[in-house]
């Protein structure tokens, strides 16, 4: 009798304490994928914590082809990817999943030169390098580009990505616009089979890697090259301009990229005159139709003021924002979620 | 009779004091260690099965061909594991070659030769290596070893063995040998730390044996230590090359990451554990993710029959060495 009083009682404590922990419990929100924005993600959720109180956010940076995979599987409230999912991933989905573009970068063509002389370089220069057809400094086609830069005879050595990410996503988009060959021999993907070049993991390995080999020529993203200070080339863009990247290169070819409907766009080699030929956007992908409609308006709000407001903070971290055109475009979008 | 007898009773007083209470214990605890042991076997069994399943559609679709072909295409789709399973066996080969001279050596010293002051500084430093993360020594790997490698010891083994095709070809940095220098620096700790409790657990007469016969200290050393504790030394090889086999990050960064079959080991390859860690984030196709858990499938087949052909070979060891002693 006494044993089982006390059960109750302890039946009751747990029952109280149970319902008292859900009564305070914010609202979390669950999201995962690209690595690529992830510091801007966090810090907008950190900032995002100040605006309502009542939601959290966990994000997990498992790259985007992991982010796609939980979206579809609904293991997320969101997922993130810094390249659009394919007809075929869509067509796997149990809903209309919407693309939401968030900020954009560059991939950038960083070399180690003895002097490190500021160099220009044209589409047929970079695809002959990728390619292994252009094996050398003192080429041909590089010193065209390069008249007064004294080019050593000497190989280069071509570094790439050797893990799967949207910065080779960018760069072999880039390479399959410019170069036919590039498109039918090797393709676009976030890793592909490379017809030369050593791989370095991360942008820190290609980096280092650059940085360490003489004679060495890769692709980093931007806020790698700047942080460490390698120097990187000038790419001459659609409309036959030399560019150098920068955020308001990178802008300026979200401006006057062509973008389609659904938000499933490419922006290298973008048209505009002062457009940087190299760089790709990142997206968070939502469902149209949200299951759950407590957390599906909070979703929403954040999203709003992730577009507003959240742009605000990108240039700060290295990231271009969307231009204003493309953001209205954007926010009529995160209108049409429903709940 | 009477003292056998008295035993007997001894022996079945001793039986009868331990009664079924403490019987029940004795079941009890070798259930458990019982559920322990098969745990681990489960476990194993598991593993290999999710890998099979993960793999099912890729092993159909590739069958053997996914062992022996040396294209990785993610774009188009066709995989082979030929280039990666190279490179994982002579990575962890040249590992081998580097640490196990070195790892014994230092624990002969430690357990023979060092000044007692010494032995247990010079201990505490080399465990103090395995705890180094291995995305450190990879960093390290890119900063430091490769830059000093390609501008000395690389130009060098050059000139030395050039004509070899082993070490021809123009030297870059990030190259196969480098790989299998670092997975080398990161199995040396547990070589050598395995290796000292053995030597040390070789019984002080079997020394003083070899002393008493004559024995320079190199000889008694050498027969009556390193010999008498050689299947202990082969154990702890193994123990070795299982990590090596499955070492991933540190490697990831200086190996080169390039999936090809070359005699120059200057030339960068690519490991089974590398394109994993590379590769398995941004997998977005079905049939991809399938040939990468046909990758974790392959080296897990790699580590077990490494495993098998090394207790084979322990087995032979140890039965000619019977027999050496009986001859």
């Amino acid at each position: 009798m006494k044993s089982r009083t006390f059960t109750h009682k302890l039946l009751a404590t747990v029952l109280l304490a149970g319902v008292s922990v859900t009564a305070s419990a914010q609202m979390m929100i669950n999201g995962a994928g690209a690595t690529f924005p992830y510091p801007i993600y966090s810090k907008w959720f950190d900032e995002y914590a100040k605006v309502d109180p009542s939601v959290r956010f966990n994000y997990q940076s498992i790259g985007s082809g992991g982010g796609q995979k939980q979206i579809l599987a609904q293991t997320v409230d969101f997922g993130a990817s810094d390249g659009p999912m394919s007809d075929d991933n869509l067509a796997k989905a149990p809903g209309k999943i919407l693309h939401i573009p968030t900020v954009a970068g560059a991939d950038v063509v960083a070399y180690n030169l003895p002097g490190n002389p500021a160099l220009k370089l044209d589409a047929d220069a970079i695809a002959g390098i990728f390619l292994g057809q252009i094996k050398k400094w003192n080429d041909a086609k590089i010193a065209a580009l390069n008249p007064g830069v004294s080019l050593p005879d000497q190989e280069i050595v071509v570094v790439h990505r050797s893990d799967g990410s949207g910065t080779t996503y960018i760069w072999t988009d880039y390479l399959s616009k410019i170069s036919s060959e590039w498109k039918s021999k090797v393709g676009t993907n976030t890793s592909v089979n490379w017809p030369t070049g050593i791989g370095g993991k991360g942008n820190e390995g290609v980096a280092g890697q650059i940085k360490q080999t003489p004679g060495a020529l890769g692709y980093v993203e931007l806020i790698y090259a700047v942080q460490n200070k390698m120097p990187y080339a000038e790419v001459k863009n659609a409309s036959g301009k030399f560019v150098k990247p920068s955020l308001e290169s990178i802008t300026a070819a979200l401006g006057t990229a062509d973008i389609p409907d659904d938000f499933r766009f490419s922006i290298t080699n973008a048209p505009g005159a002062d457009a940087y030929p190299i760089c790709g956007a990142t997206w968070l992908l939502v469902y149209e139709q949200q299951k759950d409609a407590a957390k599906g308006k909070k979703l929403v709000e954040f999203l709003r003021w992730a577009a507003k407001d959240g742009e605000k903070m990108a240039t700060d971290l290295q990231y271009a924002p969307l231009p204003d055109s493309l953001q209205q475009r954007v926010l009529k979008r995160i209108d049409e979620i429903k709940m | 009779m009477a003292v056998a007898a008295s035993i007997a009773g001894e022996e079945r007083s001793v039986q009868a004091r331990m009664a079924s209470p403490s019987r029940f214990g004795d079941k009890a605890f070798e259930w458990l260690t019982l559920a322990m042991a098969l745990a681990v076997v489960v476990l194993i069994i598991l593993i290999g099965w999710q890998l099979w399943i993960g793999s099912s559609v890729a092993i159909k679709k590739f069958g053997f061909h996914f062992l022996v072909t040396s294209t990785w295409d993610p774009v188009a789709e066709q995989f082979g594991a030929l280039p990666f399973i190279y490179g994982t066996l002579v990575s962890s080969l040249i590992a081998l070659l580097i640490a196990v001279p070195l790892g014994i050596a230092t624990a002969a010293y430690l357990t023979e030769l060092a000044p007692l002051w010494i032995r247990q500084p010079l201990t505490s430093l080399i465990e103090m290596l395995a705890a180094i993360p291995s995305v450190i020594l990879g960093l390290w790997g890119i900063f430091v070893m490769i830059p000093w490698l390609r501008d000395y010891p690389f130009p060098w083994l050059k000139r030395l063995f050039g004509w070899t095709p082993f070490f021809s070809g123009p030297i870059y940095g990030p190259c196969m040998l480098a790989g299998g220098i670092i997975i080398a620096v990161m199995i040396l700790p547990i070589i050598t730390s395995v290796s000292r409790e053995i030597l040390r657990s070789v019984p002080d007469l079997q020394r003083e044996a070899a002393y008493g016969l004559g024995a320079t200290r190199w000889e008694a050393t050498r027969i009556a230590v390193l010999s008498y504790a050689k299947k202990g030394l082969f154990g702890a090889v193994i123990l070795g090359l299982g990590r090596a086999l499955g070492e991933t990050m540190a490697v990831t960064m200086v190996i080169g990451n390039t999936p090809q079959i070359a005699a120059s080991l200057f030339k960068p390859g690519y490991t089974l554990a590398s394109v994993l860690a590379n590769e398995f984030t941004e997998a977005t196709t079905d049939m991809y993710l399938q040939a990468l858990f046909e990758i974790g499938l392959v080296l897990f087949g790699i580590t077990i029959l490494v495993n098998l052909l090394a207790q084979l070979l322990l087995r032979t060891i140890a039965t000619t060495s019977a027999t050496r002693a009986v001859q």
